[in-house]
């Protein structure tokens, strides 16, 4: 669809036909504040936009990832490997939920850089039962891992991203099982890293990059950021519907009873 | 040189329950004192608000509130004849730091422990024969303090929190409602327990018909507003589901923010200073008396603080670092057997069953708080014979979801791939619909289970870490297989479960990448005799009579519960023997 400024889309198809014709919309031309003429589809597409203005980490309109961290290649891979670790249905999967921009975010930042890890040597394989011992910070395993696997697939002349989703299967089920050095991590290691941030990217709060407009939490019923069930919790077996919410759509603090203050104790 | 402080009566090293709560005891008595805090200074306005600390990749998985594996690690290696490697990130326990530490962001589950607990060797060997106990290569030991002595205590931290609860037998009169198994209390709990999960009304329902004796967990997550005694007041927890690894902004948990720190910092002989990473208690040409404490501060200053009296409370194992580090107290050596400090370490045994419901069953785990269990204790200590088994201890078996967060309280079917659309698939057919229960049992000591420190590996100030030498004792593994079979029959039994699977934690070897427990203790044990404990029963140095070591590192081996309330009772004691007798008489108190 050709770019058309949402107030010329108005006036051309009227209210009743924006829901299904809604453009990607452009940064200029949000100033539609028409109260009588807003329709289901333009409140949603203002409050979602609201929403990303709130979510730094967001990725451009068309929901391609500006990437920090992965250089393409590297992108190219970790977006085909996420899109098998958790793939789309009749819900949306890892690629939907953004989880390639939390997995850059994650590792371009302070973990990736090596938060909370100690680092220092000397470095011994591990044994079972002391977890990881390498010297790379994640972000040195995820380029590391990454490079090493693109070189040898290419080698081969088929890159990851070109494989069949079931070659792409059997791939990743090799590199869970081990065996595989890749330029001295041992590839379970990397898979585990890969599938425990893809798991997090899915399912932790949007302000972080991932799990798009909450898209894995309203799969699964979880509520969100939204956090009071003091009237509720002994309504056992109660069917509870209420749209989560992200740390990123508060406004100001909760108070979650009025009759609960939450002053200092400390006069 | 270091910068010489003003001198002061009383150092505290790390700021946390310990520290705080024997500070509070101790602001009418006009002593000068100083705590030094390794972490930054917080208070529930404006650190701990709402909605931000209901994250869970902050704070649970990335772990925002404990101890820095950058700057101060440990090692950890399964037994003597091994190379301890670096915990390069935690996992299996959680040691918090700043102000407050894990007072923070504990759960608020508010046990007592058992009266056996106090005089485990002797009780064990009174019932089941000394060959018996002897077979288990175990070195458990009598606390050198009795239950009846710490029940006043127990009673004071309980009406101090609020704690919520139903009593089960008040001065040896069993109470309905509670727990029928409990040591004797001489009152109620100060609140009404919280209201039950429906994951904890389902399991009620099963062990009750099983014959068992279900009842609510005790909690200072508060289910009614309260005025404590001191007139600090808390309010009534909302069940928001982010508990443990958080930080509560409703003053619902109690504290060090909520119910040490006010009247602490009122004081004005009372000097707060944070992040202060203290490196050495320093002592005279005698060796007999501590003179403060040397630290580093924000900056890098070298300082030291001269003090009549100090106080170690940090984590349990960076006592016994800190002991250790200073040259206060023998070590202990695995192979002789002679020596104290690092001496019988222990831990905490447990597993994880899970039962499955059908999708239309909404369990709702997210409407949780830390304590919010139902729970049994027929099978906690030695509240059956074991006669038949070959092993003591036992476990409690808590119903509770203390939430329902995505990413780490997913629990799936065996058999699930971990990854793709089967696990997609599984995901959406199980979450909300799964019944959890833990199983949290006794942790024995044994000759080679000990710290030490580490003889390659170093913290950010050049010193060695602690080597903690450690794997499940075989007693406890079996403990734990027979109280998880107990708790899978349970997880059967309740009304609608269609499948049981069970993870154990408590096997070999002990796996500290994956969370269990951070109810570590021991090292720095307390007992009746020198040549096998550190302190005495009020956690006094033997050795050093002006330094007083707190916390769960005095534990000779751990008991069925969660330690908190145990070990500020302990605290409390030694509050009291510290005001009304080594203020007016400094010196052995034993």
């Amino acid at each position: 669809m050709s770019a058309i400024s949402r107030r010329e889309l108005l006036a051309k198809v009227g209210v009743a036909g924006l829901a299904a014709a809604v453009a990607p919309k452009t940064s200029a031309e949000e100033t539609v504040h028409s109260a009588e003429t807003i329709c289901r589809g333009e409140e949603t597409a203002r409050s979602e936009h609201e929403n990303r203005k709130s979510d730094p980490t967001e990725g451009s309109e068309s929901g391609e990832t500006n990437y920090q961290f992965f250089n393409r290649e590297e992108a190219q891979f970790i977006e085909a490997a996420v899109a098998r670790l958790i793939p789309t249905d009749q819900h949306a999967g890892a690629i939907e939920a953004g989880v390639p921009n939390y997995l850059d975010k994650q590792l371009g930042g302070a973990w990736g850089a090596g938060e909370r890890l100690y680092t220092s040597g000397p470095w011994e394989p591990t044994r079972p039962g002391l977890g990881y011992q390498l010297p790379l910070k994640p972000g040195e395993l995820f380029h590391t891992a990454i490079k090493a696997i693109n070189a040898e697939l290419n080698k081969s002349g088929r890159p990851f991203w070109e494989m069949s989703p079931d070659q792409q299967d059997e791939y990743l089920h090799k590199l869970e099982a081990g065996g595989v050095d890749l330029n001295g991590i041992p590839s379970e290691v990397f898979f585990d890293q890969l599938l425990g941030m893809t798991i997090e990217g899915f399912f932790s709060d949007p302000v972080y990059g991932g799990n798009k407009d909450m898209v894995a939490w309203k799969m699964i019923g979880f509520p969100g950021a939204y956090a009071t069930y003091y009237d509720l919790i002994d309504q056992h077996g109660i069917k509870f519907e209420r749209e989560p919410t992200s740390l990123g759509q508060s406004h100001g603090h909760f108070i979650p009873d009025p009759n609960i203050p939450a002053e200092s104790p400390h006069q | 040189m270091p910068t010489a402080m003003k001198e002061v009566d009383v150092v505290f090293v790390g700021f946390g329950w310990g520290s705080s709560i024997l500070a509070k005891e101790l602001v009418n008595t006009g002593l000068k004192m100083v705590g030094l805090e390794r972490g930054f200074p917080r208070f529930t306005s404006p650190d701990f608000q709402s909605p931000e600390i209901h994250d869970e990749l902050r704070f649970a998985v990335r772990k925002a509130m404990m101890q820095d594996n950058v700057r101060e690690a440990i090692t950890l290696r399964h037994s003597i004849s091994e190379t301890a490697l670096p915990v390069r990130r935690w996992g299996a326990f959680l040691p918090g730091t700043n102000l407050g530490g894990s007072g923070v962001h504990w759960n608020g589950q508010h046990f007592r422990f058992q009266e056996k607990d106090f005089v485990l060797k002797t009780a064990m060997e009174e019932r089941y024969g000394k060959k018996f106990v002897d077979a288990l290569g175990l070195t458990i030991q009598d606390w050198g303090v009795p239950y009846q002595e710490l029940e006043p205590y127990y009673d004071k931290f309980e009406y101090l929190c609020g704690a919520s609860g139903k009593a089960g037998n008040i001065k040896g009169q069993i109470q309905p409602g509670g727990n029928p198994f409990e040591a004797p209390r001489s009152r109620e709990y100060p609140t009404p327990p919280l209201k039950e999960q429906y994951n904890g009304a389902l399991f009620r329902k099963a062990a009750t018909e099983l014959g068992y004796h279900p009842y609510p967990q005790p909690s200072s997550n508060l289910s009614v507003a309260y005025t404590n005694p001191d007139g600090l007041k808390l309010k009534a927890c909302v069940y928001c589901g982010f508990c443990e690894r958080f930080a509560c902004p409703h003053y619902a948990k109690a504290s060090p923010q909520t119910v040490t720190l006010p009247i602490v910092q009122r004081s004005p002989n009372f000097e707060l200073r944070t992040q202060c990473q203290v490196v050495q208690v320093n002592r005279d040409s005698t060796g007999k008396k501590a003179t403060g404490v040397t630290y580093y501060d924000a900056a890098g200053r070298e300082i030291f603080q001269p003090a009549s009296m100090v106080v170690l409370s940090m984590f349990p194992f960076n006592n016994v670092r800190m002991l250790l580090l200073s040259k206060i107290g023998k070590p202990y050596d695995p192979q002789t057997g002679a020596g104290v400090v690092g001496r019988n370490y222990s831990y905490q045994t447990t597993s994880n069953v899970w039962s499955f419901f059908d999708e239309d069953v909404n369990i709702n785990p997210f409407m949780g708080s830390g304590a919010i269990g139902t729970m049994i204790d027929d099978f906690s200590g030695d509240n059956f014979d074991h006669a038949p088994y070959g092993f003591i201890g036992g476990a409690y078996i808590l119903a509770a979801w203390t939430g329902g967060r995505p990413v780490e309280q997913n629990p799936l079917p065996p058999g699930t791939p971990p990854w793709g659309k089967g696990w997609k698939d599984a995901v959406r057919k199980h979450y909300g619909h799964v019944g959890q229960m833990l199983v949290h049992g006794t942790s024995m000591s044994t000759r080679e289970n000990y710290l030490d420190l580490d003889p390659t590996y170093r913290d950010a100030w050049g010193l060695p870490l602690l080597r903690m030498t450690f794997d499940f004792p075989e007693n406890d593994v079996r403990m734990i297989r027979f109280c998880t079979d107990r708790a899978l029959e349970i997880g059967k039994a309740m009304p609608g479960s269609r499948a049981v699977s069970s993870k154990i934690y408590g096997q070999r070897p002990f796996d500290v990448a994956i969370y269990q427990s951070t109810h570590n203790a021991g090292g720095a044990i307390m007992g009746t005799d020198p040549s096998t404990s550190v302190v005495n029963k009020y956690q006094q140095s033997w050795d050093v009579p002006n330094l007083f070591v707190l916390g769960a590192s005095s534990f000779p081996q751990n008991g069925t519960y969660n330690y908190t309330n145990t070990l500020q009772a302990l605290n409390l004691h030694t509050a009291d023997a510290i005001r009304n007798r080594y203020l007016k008489n400094p010196g052995p108190l034993v």
